[in-house]
């Protein structure tokens, strides 16, 4: 080692300390101001009366009802979109027909545009003035009709890549070796987009649980009927009603927390299944 | 036949999927829109309100994109590059925005700076939050804060650290590393996380609905003023605003297109 190098080293090593101590300040403090202060607000304000004041109001029959209005139909969503997701990325990865880079992209979509324009274009075709005579407009089918709109991409988005690196040899090995279709599908392509489905799944949940945009027109905001939990929590805020918005939001932010970590636990254990 | 059967019979449920869930409704709120030509439509649009609305959403868009660029680059390398206590936390703060409703984001912005909130005092001196543009660039920034960050950390893993730490031996300050070596390497995963994230704040509808207020002409956005057209009756006007929304999600659909390619070449 040459001494220029050794002498240069403890300069580097300061600048390098301070350029670290800098980067790392600004991200923690960006997300403190902005995404940690926000949410310790929030969890103070619901513990405000205590936690039977947080309790009474999370089971109180309207946030009840809200709650597994919520729970039920995002579930629904999720299931749905675990089969037909998976069909969608099957066909974009293995079935080649034209324009198949248009769909592939249209995929996003839903993601691109608004959430209240999805709401206001499910309702243009499948509410009042449906040109079609299908009117879902503030029903629990309209509900699950947005919800899937919103959570379209998950997990075609999960599966798609999963699909693509999947070594087309195995199947062939398994058909080979005698097994039917359904059976290669079943004992080796299932296995392996397993993890991708559930993480998609686990989105689509998360996304379908505090959606809130595409819902405000379509649903109507009926309490007990069409009130999802994130419109509850909104109608709780226009109305004064702080301490009840809270506790509910905390619920959510709750779920929100549960399904980050269980992505985190299943990409944890895909990943590791790679390197085996 | 069974062949035939099959092959057509996934596509043809996944393009059912597709037309029922998401081309279907699009369509006729395209062909709504210009039933009557396209003056109508302008004549919706060119109202000085919708133009605020625009104008504001716009502004918004400006200032929150290139903050959380800023925040997103400096975030992932702070995750991949560096080790420190709390990392699993960041992490999780990071991601928490994919995962919550946008109404809880409004809400908690909402208690933290109302009156009695912990920011409440800023008020009495005049520093107006809620119900203003600060609070809806905020609720904005929070909602719209993962994307380039989860772009970026996964390309700079693929990149590795030896090019820079051969800057590094060569003499090169960790700014000169950044911007001749780092920077150039992520520039695909950047660009598309920052599309994400215009899309993203483009279309906030949820937070800034419980934060703005919702003064007409003043902390009106464009998707709030879509959701006030529709309540006023002015189904014309809530589609005119729509379309125009929804051809700005088209472009970045046609930008995300084009720029996956090149961020996959990367990784």
């Amino acid at each position: 080692m040459s001494t220029l190098e050794t002498a240069a080293r403890p300069v580097r090593m300061q600048s390098e300390r301070a350029s670290t101590a800098l980067s790392l300040g600004l991200v923690t403090t960006y997300l403190s101001l902005i995404v940690a202060l926000p949410i310790a607000a929030l969890v103070f304000e619901s513990t405000n009366g205590g936690w039977e004041g947080f309790w009474d109001v999370v089971t109180s029959p309207e946030a009840i009802a809200a709650l597994k209005l919520t729970l039920w139909t995002s579930i629904a969503v999720a299931l749905i979109n675990a089969v037909l997701g998976t069909v969608t990325a099957w066909v974009l990865v293995r079935d080649s027909f034209r324009g198949k880079a248009l769909v592939n992209a249209i995929i996003d979509l839903p993601f691109a545009l608004p959430t209240i324009v999805a709401g206001l274009t499910l309702l243009a075709l499948y509410g009042p003035q449906s040109p079609v005579g299908i009117n879902v407009a503030f029903t629990t089918t309209s509900i699950v009709l947005a919800m899937l709109f919103v959570t379209l991409p998950f997990v075609v988005r999960t599966v798609q890549p999963v699909l693509l690196e999947l070594d087309e040899e195995m199947e062939q090995a398994a058909k080979s070796l005698g097994a039917t279709n359904w059976q290669t599908f079943r004992r080796v392509v299932f296995p392996n987009v397993l993890p991708g489905i559930l993480s998609g799944v686990a989105l689509a949940f998360a996304k379908a649980v505090g959606e809130f945009g595409s819902l405000v027109i379509i649903t109507g905001n009926l309490p007990y009927q069409t009130q999802v939990s994130s419109v509850f929590i909104f109608s709780r805020i226009e109305s004064g009603d702080r301490a009840g918005a809270a506790a509910v939001a905390v619920v959510l932010l709750v779920i929100s927390f549960v399904l980050l970590l269980s992505i985190g636990a299943i990409r944890h254990y895909a990943t590791r299944h790679d390197r085996d | 036949m069974t062949r035939f059967l099959r092959r057509f019979g996934l596509r043809g449920i996944a393009f059912t999927y597709l037309g029922v869930i998401l081309l279907g409704p699009l369509a006729l709120v395209f062909y709504r829109t210009f039933e009557n030509g396209v003056g109508d439509a302008w004549d919706a649009l060119s109202t000085p309100e919708t133009v605020n609305a625009f104008k504001l959403t716009l502004i918004i868009t400006a200032i929150a994109v290139p903050l959380n660029t800023i925040f997103g680059i400096a975030c992932a390398l702070a995750i991949v590059r560096r080790r420190f206590p709390g990392k699993g936390l960041v992490n999780a703060f990071v991601d928490l925005p994919l995962a919550l409703s946008p109404v809880v984001v409004g809400l908690a912005l909402f208690l933290l700076y109302g009156r009695d909130g912990w920011f409440g005092w800023l008020g009495d001196h005049g520093i107006q939050i809620l119900f203003s543009l600060p609070a809806m660039v905020i609720a904005t920034i929070f909602v719209s804060l993962p994307f380039v960050a989860r772009e970026v950390v996964p390309t700079l893993r693929e990149i590795g650290d030896e090019q820079e730490q051969a800057a590094r031996t060569l003499g090169a300050s960790s700014w000169q590393t950044f911007w001749r070596i780092t920077l150039p390497a992520i520039r695909w995963a950047v660009i598309y996380g920052v599309i994400l994230t215009t899309a993203r704040c483009l279309g906030e509808y949820g937070a800034v609905a419980v934060v703005s207020g919702r003064l007409q002409g003043e902390t009106e956005t464009a998707t709030l003023r879509v959701e006030e057209r529709y309540e006023s009756f002015d189904l014309a006007g809530a589609y005119a605003i729509s379309i125009v929304l929804a051809l700005v999600a088209v472009l970045v659909l046609v930008a995300m297109t084009v720029i996956r390619p090149k961020e996959e070449a990367v990784q």
